[in-house]
């Protein structure tokens, strides 16, 4: 496995790429700075309104936050979006039970403290899962097991969000290619085409080699489809805020689509390379092994790497809103400003980089797979 | 744990949502996008590629034009210079031409006046002869108008003639 060729990577390019992106942020910093106070306030009020609800719920006037509920429930998937204080979007609910497809509307469970009754079965919400309740008025696991729950959930529809988002933005743009035809880029033309080209000309390229077309499609949508996702889950207000990225639903089937598509175009070599390897015979059957587990562990690593970097970003971000709970006081509240500022800032780098290291190393992998000799 | 552990329904969600964006981006955006900008970088490499031709024509024919003027001057110098050889050698030749000319002349001119100063010559000496017959004759004329005179002259003739 020579990986060489990705550390001789044209760094200057991507220096310069960072460089804007540091640029971008200073120039719109009061703009983020306006916007972080809506996250502060969104998330006090997110904070808030759970510190309430705890209290509603307890009703034993012992007001007790618990950071990690809270924190956990915002990473989580949910069947409601979230808006603020008590109003939440309510999202259609779909499930699959052994008796047939119920489809409703998750506002008939009023935040999970009323039963839905269907013609099939009665639903509980718990815990933000949907239950199925038998005669007895008990949670019935057993048919709960056999529930397939298919909602358009909270990341579901903030994932649809950045889908149209992203269908805006790239057809308006190709629209605009076909409208001035050989002419030089202008507007949201000229913010895409450097990074359409980056993609092409620093990912692609380099690792794939001079096959690369047939896998530009999907890479460039990897990589925007990711992006996109990520700048959103960072906005605080309502079409962002989800942790889409940051879910491991998502992340599997972006690395099943890559493990998919490099074993699919894994020409002679690759496959001999991992059936025939080539070491002394006594080696051979834990070589095999070893590099059948790499076939699975690449796009494993890739699913977790993403997930992670995600999920620890919006958790770091939350734990600093969170310091102010803790405390109990306002004095807190400027540190914990400044801190997720700081966060914040580094989040939409991180957003950044991880699209590109998971297009990256999905063009290394195909590369390594349709390499010609060795 | 519930955070590692994929849900189906968003499985499947994005499963069909992502071959969905694939497939029209693939179609309606990455295609006309990746070709116009590959149709632009062509035009661009081609037009570099004209200028850059054009350059070198423009640096031939500038040499080419240089090497016109070096032949044109060297062709002007070459037609001075024969010009001057030929006016050179016409001036010599007329030069030679008019020494040899002017030396016939000389030449010419003295035997005419060679012949000249013989003519005079002969013709003073017939003019002193007959000068001198007819001083003597006017002498004698002079000498013998009285006839003792004559006497005389004809005693001392013969006294001439005796002593011979």
């Amino acid at each position: 496995m020579d990986c060489s060729h990705v550390f001789k990577f044209k760094v200057n390019r991507l220096i310069v790429v960072f460089a804007l992106f540091l640029a971008f942020f200073s120039v719109a910093s009061p703009a983020f700075s306006q916007v972080d106070s809506v996250v502060v306030a969104q998330d006090t009020a997110v904070v808030a309104a759970h510190a309430e609800g705890e209290s509603h719920g307890a009703k034993h006037g012992a007001e007790k936050f618990e950071p990690t509920k809270v924190i956990m429930e915002h990473i989580a998937d949910s069947h409601m979006w979230h808006l603020w204080g008590h109003t939440s979007l309510p999202l259609p609910v779909i499930v699959y039970t052994p008796a047939g497809l119920d489809v409703f509307s998750s506002g008939n469970f009023h935040h999970g403290e009323h039963d839905y009754t269907s013609a099939k079965n009665t639903y509980r919400l718990v815990e933000d899962k949907v239950k199925i309740v038998g005669a007895d008025g008990q949670i019935d696991e057993a048919a709960s097991a056999k529930l397939l729950d298919f909602s358009i959930t909270k990341n579901v529809a903030a994932m649809f969000v950045a889908i149209a988002l992203i269908l805006i933005v790239f057809l308006s743009v190709a629209g605009s290619y076909k409208k001035r035809a050989g002419k030089g880029p202008r507007g949201l033309q000229s913010f895409i085409e450097p990074i359409i080209i980056f993609v092409r000309d620093d990912i692609a390229k380099p690792n794939i080699g001079h096959n690369y077309a047939k896998f530009m499609p999907y890479l460039l949508t990897v990589f925007f489809f990711i992006w996109f996702n990520n700048v959103l889950g960072l906005v605080p207000i309502f079409p962002g805020g989800a942790n889409v990225t940051g879910n491991i639903s998502l992340t599997f089937v972006l690395s099943f689509f890559t493990m998919i598509i490099v074993n699919i175009n894994g020409n002679k070599n690759y496959w001999k390379h991992i059936f025939l390897p080539n070491v002394p015979f006594w080696l051979w059957p834990l070589m095999v092994i070893v590099e059948v587990i790499g076939v699975v562990s690449k796009p494993f690593a890739l699913m977790i790497r993403l997930f992670a970097n995600i999920t620890a970003g919006h958790i770091i971000v939350l734990s600093l809103i969170s310091l102010i709970f803790i405390f109990e006081t306002v004095a807190m509240a400027p540190v914990s400003i400044a801190f997720v500022l700081f966060m914040d800032v580094l989040e939409l780098l991180v957003a950044f980089l991880q699209a590109f290291i998971f297009t990256l190393l999905t063009a290394l992998f195909i590369g390594m797979a349709v390499e010609e000799h060795h | 744990m519930e955070l590692v552990t994929p849900s189906i329904g968003l499985v499947f969600w994005t499963g069909i949502a992502f071959i969905c964006l694939l497939i029209l981006l693939k179609k309606f955006a990455w295609k006309p996008i990746l070709t116009a900008i590959h149709e632009r970088e062509q035009s661009i490499d081609e037009a570099l590629n004209k200028a850059e031709l054009a350059k070198n024509e423009m640096a031939r024919l500038t040499t080419q034009n240089e090497e016109l003027m070096k032949e044109a001057r060297a062709e002007r110098d070459h037609i001075l210079k024969e010009a001057k050889a030929l006016k050179d050698s016409i001036v010599h030749e007329a030069k030679t031409q008019a020494h040899t000319e002017g030396a016939k002349l000389i030449e010419k001119a003295k035997i005419e006046i060679e012949n000249q100063k013989k003519a005079a010559l002969a013709e003073l000496k017939s003019q002193v002869s007959s000068l001198s017959l007819e001083i003597a004759e006017r002498v004698l004329r002079s000498q013998l108008e009285d006839k003792a005179k004559q006497q005389d002259l004809v005693a001392n003739l013969l006294k001439d003639v005796e002593l011979n």
